[in-house]
């Protein structure tokens, strides 16, 4: 942090001019700080003297504040688990073998999934407290935001520039602090990117896991998301409309004191020594820290702690003998633990095949394939139809200077936004116009992640080489030709990094747009979220089992066959390096 | 450990630093044998000295470094750092990196005191020593400033900082200057030069990398020279000049010269492999591996020499100077010509042949002609994929055909080169045509 600057304070007088930034600030940390408290103290309560929701609005900022600290609870647990599983990953060849492809079949889990497993478990950890509710929330929205941190930390870790490294080892650093000065700043541009993009899409989830039933065991938490529910209950448009503005007031916030700032400040982190192209990302925020002085001040305790923290002198084991060390790299041990790992992967697959077929014949398992199929037919319709729209929006709107400028604050913002806060009033026009759900409960599922797309291209065409327009221009390149030889080649990275996040994000909505309702109305359209989102309303486990595991199936080998080979060819081949 | 039998070790003398005896470093390679990169090194490096370590890219000079730092182990001899063995990077030695390798997200000063903190030094002491040691480089009013913020050499500097702030008894530098401009190297190493014979540098000896043979004559007091394939010592010269060294004095350029003269000896069996006279060419068939000189460097290369002041003829240290191209650069084009039978080298100095001079005359499709019959004549690797290409039924022959077969008897980085270069210069006289997609090489050459 610039806030930083040992050098400064030791040349310079210590000037204390607290400047009109310095109270503002002062007051962000403070406000800040009573609200933790706040929230905090009420997850201690019992689960039955937990006050009822209420449609007042008055008590949404409320709500919104024990939302967002869930959130970023979940963002602590996150950035924990991506340093330990990413540095395991990375230091262990054998750990690496393991880790990696899990990590891949986690992230193609769709979230829900793992509600319904873990939800009585950390219920069971603290019996009849909110407490357990709260982490089961938690946990929720940390599969929503863990898996892509820790695959960008993870391939950080893997392309630590060799003379950085060499030069930690020859000084000696040691592996903490060679990880702390070294290996997380390193990685730290695309952590932060990849948080925050997490952030984005998990304010969704946040949302839905408020008020959850599985079986017969049910909680509510107090949050937007289950005033929104209390409000489909109650038929109540208005609340929701309450919900809406609210909720647009917290991301707008997250926006503007999170995102932007930290963006902004992780440019520091970029290792290319020379200024690129595109200007750095602005924050009024970060800059406002940054000249206040007493700011700095507070701040410097803190950045001292963590100094102190990545200096603790932790020494590495001693090297074991070079006999030790070879016998144990050798192939005999990598084919014990791949045969290990195959007997433990064998084992617990034919668990699972005996679990589900206890209850559900071949035949309907064949169905439950088929709903996937209907599911990724959605998937696949809905990205082709948003990129029809947004691609040459997007182009047109990133070739603009003023406009991108504009227009891209809105795009992320749109993407960040719970979309399924406007889900009742869908339901509401389909009701009232007798619409089919089959087809018209399909866009919900793109409703939040289109936006992905639109920011990308709008990125893309912000990126793409003025002399190559000009050249284009100058040549007489125009029309149909042009789209094909100049526009769509110079954004297709951007675009397929686009929808890529849209459609993984689209499977993970079916869970919850399949199935809507609205009062005692509810619309079904059928699908593998509709099914999965059944069976675990039911509590029906095996059918859950055998749903995710469907879903997951689908997730992996639509990315393997359709955006990965798309994904390479376009780093390949389209690059503009 | 060591086997004392064959050649005699340097004796240890009591003022020696560091010794190396019968040091050898191979890597795995995908298929066969190792790569032997380094071969029976023996080395002693004396306080208050200056020794060069001079070869090309690939004769092992910073395989050896690395070793010496401790970032790497050999495979088998022994390394004595103050008479006991290295098992690591170790007190007294610091290093000066190519690519300056500081930390974009620290300050200058930060990126100097990281130096001293694994030695336990108090934060006041690490302040103060850093603040001295980025003073004594002459890099004062940047403490603040991230390295973003500065010039290339004032990035070397802060390197230097780093290296000096933890007084090491032995300086290691892995071609510092070869990053920065012809200009900016230069005040860096006189710089460099003028401190320490000035004894202002808290060092007892320095050990240099490079392949510039002018700025090891400049700054050492001895100089080792490198042979490749396998890497090793081929020749030792010592320095007697005083300092500062006068790069015009006649004594300076006789001394650049005979290196020159050594590194391009066609008669020294140790410079043999990298020296493509026509019958070691012969003898290597496809093993010659080759590096990809774009086509027009290689004739602009010849037009320039073909040109006066050369007519023809030139002496390698002058028409280095004239193009302003360090070792590295003008052997492997000076060898590719001299593999195309366009050149002869031999003792330091270069000359067209007739096919040569033939070459600088013609237009450019005959150019294409004259270029494709040499690459047949005299480039195994070549004229085996055009043969390949003719006999198939196909005309087409998948990339693997011939990086398989280059592999067995190279390293892969190796094999990607050499194929690299055949692909570039085949396709400039349309011998074939390569689809780097789909990795085919096919005789279709879209007219």
């Amino acid at each position: 942090m610039t806030t930083f600057h040992p050098s400064l304070i030791m040349r310079r007088p210590w000037r204390f001019a607290p400047s009109i930034w310095d109270t503002a600030i002062f007051a962000l940390v403070i406000g800040g700080l009573t609200l933790i408290a706040l929230g905090g103290r009420q997850t201690l309560q019992p689960l039955a003297h937990n006050p009822a929701i209420t449609l007042d609005p008055m008590a949404l900022p409320n709500y919104a504040l024990r939302t967002t600290m869930r959130m970023l609870a979940a963002m602590a647990c996150s950035l924990v688990f991506t340093f330990v599983y990413g540095a395991v990953a990375v230091k262990s060849r054998r750990a690496e073998m393991v880790l990696i492809p899990l990590l891949d079949i986690l992230q193609s889990v769709p979230v829900f999934g793992f509600m319904a497993f873990t939800m009585t478990f950390f219920l069971g950890l603290f019996p009849g407290q909110v407490f357990g509710a709260e982490l089961a929330s938690i946990f929720l929205i940390f599969t929503a935001q863990a898996w892509n941190m820790t695959f960008s930390f993870y391939q950080s870790l893997k392309t630590v520039p060799r003379d950085l490294s060499d030069v930690s080892d020859s000084l000696r650093l040691g592996p903490w602090r060679r990880f702390w000065l070294l290996e997380v700043p390193f990685a730290a541009p695309g952590l932060i990117w990849n948080a925050m993009m997490s952030m984005s899409g998990a304010w969704f989830f946040v949302v839905a896991s408020e008020a959850v039933t599985v079986g017969n065991v049910s909680f509510t938490l107090p949050g937007v998301g289950s005033y929104v529910g209390l409000a489909i209950d109650q038929r109540n448009l208005g609340a929701i409309g309450w919900a809406i503005l609210v909720m647009g007031l917290v991301i707008l916030a997250y926006d503007q004191l999170l995102f932007r700032p930290l963006v902004a400040w992780s440019e520091k982190f970029a290792v290319e020594l020379s200024s690129g192209q595109a200007p750095p990302p602005q924050s009024w925020l970060l800059d406002f820290i940054q000249r206040a002085q007493l700011a700095r001040r507070l701040w410097m305790p803190f950045a001292k702690m963590a100094g102190a923290f990545t200096r603790i002198h932790i020494g590495g084991p001693r090297r074991p003998p070079e006999r030790l060390v070879q016998a144990w790299s050798s192939k005999w041990v990598d084919g014990g633990w791949l045969a290990l790992l195959a007997l433990v992967g064998l084992y617990a697959g034919f668990r699972v095949v005996i679990y589900i077929h206890g209850e559900v014949g071949p035949l309907e398992a064949l169905g439950v394939v088929g709903l996937g199929m209907l599911t990724l037919l959605r998937v696949l319709a809905l990205i082709a139809l948003a990129s029809l729209i947004w691609v040459p929006i997007g182009v047109m709107v990133g070739l603009n200077p003023v406009w991108a400028e504009r227009v891209q604050p809105v795009a992320q913002f749109m993407a960040a936004f719970p979309n399924n806060l406007f889900f009742p009033i869908a339901v509401v026009g389909i009701v009232h116009f007798h619409l089919a759900p089959d087809i018209w409960l399909s866009p919900l599922m793109i409703l939040g992640t289109q936006w992905y797309i639109l920011f990308n291209v709008i990125a893309g065409a912000t990126a793409f080489p003025n002399d190559l327009r000009e050249a284009a221009t100058s040549f007489g390149v125009k029309g149909f030709a042009w789209w094909r030889k100049v526009m769509l080649p110079g954004i297709f990275p951007y675009f397929v990094t686009g929808a890529i996040t849209a459609s993984g994000g689209s499977w993970n909505a079916s869970v919850l747009a399949e199935v809507v309702t609205w009062g005692n109305t509810k619309l079904t359209a059928h699908g593998l979220g509709a099914f999965i989102a059944d069976a675990t309303t039911r509590g029906d486990f095996p059918r859950v089992v055998l749903g995710v595991g469907v879903m997951s199936v689908f997730v992996v080998l639509f990315n393997r066959l359709l955006w990965r080979p798309l994904f390479n060819y376009a780093s390949r081949r389209l690059r503009m390096d | 450990m060591a086997d004392t039998t064959t050649l005699a070790p340097p004796a240890a003398t009591e003022n020696s630093l560091l010794s190396i005896r019968h040091v050898r470093q191979a890597y795995a390679k995908g298929s066969g044998a190792d790569l032997l990169v380094l071969d029976d090194i023996n080395l002693e490096l004396k306080s208050n000295e200056i020794l060069g370590l001079l070869g090309r890219s690939g004769s092992g000079k910073s395989s050896l470094l690395r070793i010496i730092a401790g970032l790497s182990r050999p495979v088998s001899g022994q390394v004595q750092w103050r008479g006991a063995p290295m098992t690591g990077p170790s007190d007294g030695i610091a290093m000066v990196f190519q690519s300056f390798a500081l930390f974009p997200w620290l300050t200058v000063l930060e990126n100097v005191e990281i130096g001293l903190e694994p030695l336990g030094v108090p934060a006041a002491e690490r302040r103060s020593r850093s603040i001295a040691a980025i003073d004594l480089i002459g890099l004062d009013g940047y403490e603040s400033a991230y390295p973003k913020e500065l010039s290339g050499g004032m990035r070397q500097r802060v390197g230097f900082a780093r290296a000096l702030v933890v007084h090491p008894e032995l300086l290691l530098m892995d071609e510092p200057f070869s990053a920065l401009d012809v200009l900016t190297a230069e005040t860096l190493r006189t710089d460099l030069v003028e401190l320490w014979h000035e004894k202002k540098l808290p060092l007892s000896s320095i050990l240099l990398v490079t392949h510039n043979i002018e700025e090891a004559v400049l700054m050492c007091d001895r100089i080792i020279i490198f042979a490749a394939n396998p890497g090793r010592i081929a020749h030792e010269i010592k320095v007697a000049l005083p300092h500062p060294r006068d790069r015009t004095a006649p004594a300076f350029r006789q001394l650049v010269d005979d290196i020159y003269g050594r590194m391009t000896n066609p008669t020294d069996p140790k410079f043999k492999a990298e020296q493509p006279t026509p019958d070691v060419a012969a003898s290597a068939g496809v093993r010659m591996g080759l590096e990809s000189i774009s086509t027009n460097l290689l004739a602009g290369f010849m037009e320039a020499l073909a040109k006066p002041p050369f007519n023809g003829k030139a002496d390698l240290p002058e028409l280095g100077e004239d193009l302003q191209m360090e070792i590295d650069e003008l052997f492997p084009i000076a060898e590719s010509l001299q593999l195309l039978r366009f050149a002869e080298v031999a003792h330091g100095d270069i000359k067209l042949t007739d096919s040569g001079r033939h070459f600088v005359e013609a237009e450019s499709d005959v150019r294409k002609r004259l270029f494709g019959q040499a690459l047949l004549g005299h480039v195994p690797i070549v004229a085996l994929i055009r043969r390949v290409l003719d006999e198939r039924p196909s005309h087409t022959a998948p990339y693997r055909r011939f990086s398989e077969e280059l592999e067995d008897v190279m390293s892969e980085e190796y094999a990607e080169e050499t194929l690299d270069a055949a692909i570039n210069w085949g396709r400039y006289a349309e011998l074939f045509a390569y689809d780097e997609q789909a990795g085919v090489f096919s005789l279709e050459n879209p007219e």
